[in-house]
């Protein structure tokens, strides 16, 4: 069984997802963070493959994406540092990027490579559920990966349901109109849509991400759906010091606590 | 051959919507009604009254006595350099901005390289009385000062990117970044046939009325609406898309699209994607684009900011495959020889873009019975600092020569 289908067998609330992006803030540091991460308590982790223009990101992440590929990173260096994962990391690992440098490397070879190294699933913002399904599901599937799906504010009943339908996993809960790293708590119109979400009662499990920023966001996140997911806050806080690891592990633990 | 967009947004494999989720309602809203809207009679009673009243269309098509001489040929030029603004952007934004009117729009953003899509926006925004946010990248916005002038005065607000490389690539990212976080109020007025299904189809719609007029006035002019050639720039290909549009299924009738090539193609600075890019994603859009091997988008080169970007519409991806366009480029050097050529043979200072259709004129052997269109997409205004410095290093100023 795919592991992030295991992870909410086993555990249906207070799931924290951690994204960072690979190759930041050194070329080398990706194995030490996904470590630190596991060890701090982390139940699951998204890898991103950095790209040129990201545009479902906010500031934050689009530097760490360039810093990154200055750095050298891209993807199949990426499967390289990864290929001994398994052997030391158990819990799901997802790979999230934009379908540009998927489509350069080769679709195919990136759910074959995504398989044998372990990763359980891929997020990739700009591919749109009608293309998934029309041209890769099948693919995907062969290889066990799930395809992580996003639905924002404006998404309609409907469509969700369309979504929870092609969805393996989980779904994405996209909290506000906006990109990644804005931080303002949850407004009472988010508060609602996250209400609307819920009680539409998915096949899926959702975790919310997007303005996930601290304890207390990240709190009432879980109330309202099965985790949340941190992306922004966690790039921010890594840089070129030795000591971020210790800031790695107080960082999950003041989220959780 | 069909060259129309499939419903679902194709051309051939080309286009589509590889938007986020976030983009999806706002999207869906304009593909729903960008049809519906433009076929309505009181819609096309505004368009047009605009385009005629305030943008002074029709453009002139002009005989160009003395470059036809010079060239052994007929050459006619289609004069989108004497619309109000001084291009042929405001053929689009007048459409758009009645379209985001009617759908209820107050907020408009869009992206611009040189400026001259921000000024035409900024114009309509100005004339309709709405808010108008204008996202040009840092680099841009020092280069091109007089156009961030205008749009100012104009009312707009003029947004520095810092993000990327700061140039139209980005300021393009950061407008896309906006609607997303403005799903509601805003309509985004996209500058070019690029971008997600079904701003390629809407741009070359309402820019089609450059090859509509092209007919009918070659028409009364020499007694054929049909010319052998028509030729024009292509950056992202908004003037080209418009210029070969109602040609495109009448296969004599040979279209010419020019890229270009910077300061040559191998040179590593090179805006000509045709030759240089690969099948991918950009904006929103699976077209040619080009990038490095790990996928990651490349930054162009022109001396014309309007041709600096490095994909190009999904109509012209589909065009060149087909072959139904042959897709050409010239240098930079090249294309301002051209520009002081047809200065000083018709007293026409092209903008620097429109320079590059003009290039490739000597490279082709045309007949003397042969009819040819060349669009002036713009007028040179704004290029006179680069045209300047170009005088100054050509051979002390004996540029007669040419």
């Amino acid at each position: 069984m795919n592991r992030i289908n295991e992870l909410f067998e086993k555990k249906s609330g207070n799931v924290l997802s951690i994204y960072f992006t690979a190759g930041y803030p050194t070329i080398n540091s990706t194995i030490e963070i996904l470590k630190t991460l596991v060890s701090a308590g982390t139940d699951m982790i998204e890898i991103g493959v950095p790209f040129s223009d990201p545009l479902a990101d906010g500031p934050v992440i689009q530097k760490s994406n360039l810093s990154a590929l200055k750095n050298g990173m891209n993807l199949k260096l990426l499967f390289s540092q990864l290929q001994n994962i398994r052997r030391e990391i158990n819990i799901p690992l997802l790979i999230m990027s934009y379908i540009n440098p998927i489509l350069q490397f080769g679709m195919e070879e990136f759910c074959g490579k995504c398989e044998k190294t372990g990763i359980d699933g891929v997020i990739l913002p700009d591919l749109p559920p009608e293309v998934y399904m029309e041209e890769y599901s099948a693919l995907f599937q062969s290889h066990h990966l799930n395809n992580i799906l996003l639905i924002s504010p404006q998404t309609t009943a409907e469509r969700i349901r369309e979504i929870d339908k092609l969805s393996t996993g989980f779904v994405y809960v996209v909290s506000s109109s906006s990109t990644t790293g804005v931080k303002n708590g949850f407004s009472k119109e988010q508060l609602e849509y996250f209400l609307r979400v819920r009680n539409m009662k998915l096949h899926n499990p959702g975790l919310i991400g997007f303005g996930i920023s601290d304890h207390e966001t990240y709190e009432l996140a879980c109330k309202y759906s099965n985790g949340a997911i941190i992306g922004s806050t966690f790039i921010k806080m890594l840089d070129n010091d030795p000591g971020r690891i210790d800031r790695i592990r107080d960082f999950i633990s003041s989220i959780r606590t | 051959m069909n060259y129309n967009v499939d419903e679902k947004g194709y051309y051939g494999e080309f286009g589509g919507a590889f938007i986020p989720e976030m983009m999806y309602s706002n999207l869906k809203e304009l593909r729903d009604n960008y049809i519906i809207i433009l076929n309505d009679e009181d819609f096309k009673a505004e368009y047009s009254d605009l385009l005629r009243n305030y943008a002074g269309r029709p453009s002139p098509l002009f005989y160009a006595k003395r470059l036809s001489s010079f060239h052994g040929t007929n050459i006619y030029l289609k004069r989108e350099d004497l619309n109000h603004t001084g291009a042929h952007k405001i053929n689009n934004t007048i459409g758009q901005i009645l379209i985001a009117k009617r759908l209820g729009k107050t907020r408009i953003i869009a992206e611009t390289g040189a400026g001259q899509h921000g000024v035409a926006t900024a114009t309509v925004c100005a004339l309709m009385g709405l808010k108008c946010i204008v996202y040009m990248g840092k680099l841009d916005v020092e280069r091109q000062e007089p156009n961030v002038m205008r749009m100012k005065m104009l009312g707009a607000e003029v947004v520095p990117v810092l993000s990327g490389n700061m140039t139209l690539k980005d300021a393009t990212n950061e407008a896309i970044r906006d609607w997303i976080s403005n799903p509601v109020d805003t309509h985004y007025i996209i500058g070019s046939v690029v971008g997600p299904h079904p701003y390629p189809d809407l741009v070359t719609r309402l820019q089609s009325v450059i090859s509509e007029e092209i007919k009918w006035q070659l028409e009364e002019q020499t007694g054929f609406s049909d010319p052998d050639f028509i030729i024009a720039c292509v950056g992202g290909g908004s003037n080209a898309a418009g210029s070969f549009y109602h040609y495109l299924e009448n296969e004599k009738v040979k279209l010419i699209a020019v890229e270009a090539a910077g300061k040559g193609i191998d040179s590593g600075e090179s805006a000509a994607t045709m030759v240089l890019g690969h099948p991918g994603v950009i904006h929103g859009s699976r077209t040619i684009l080009m990038q490095n091997d790990d996928g990651q988008i490349t930054e162009p080169y022109s001396i014309s900011a309007g041709l600096d970007y490095p994909g190009i519409g999904p109509l012209h991806a589909f065009l060149h495959k087909t072959g139904r366009v042959s897709y050409e480029h010239v240098s930079d050097t090249e294309a301002l020889e051209a520009a002081f050529r047809l200065t000083q043979f018709e007293g026409i200072i092209p903008a620097l873009e429109s320079a590059h259709a003009f290039a490739v004129l000597g490279k082709h052997k045309f007949r003397k019975s042969e009819v040819i269109v060349v669009n002036i997409s713009g007028r040179g205004d704004k290029d006179m600092a680069a045209y300047m410095n170009y005088m100054k290093q050509s051979v002390r100023g004996k540029i007669n020569d040419i």
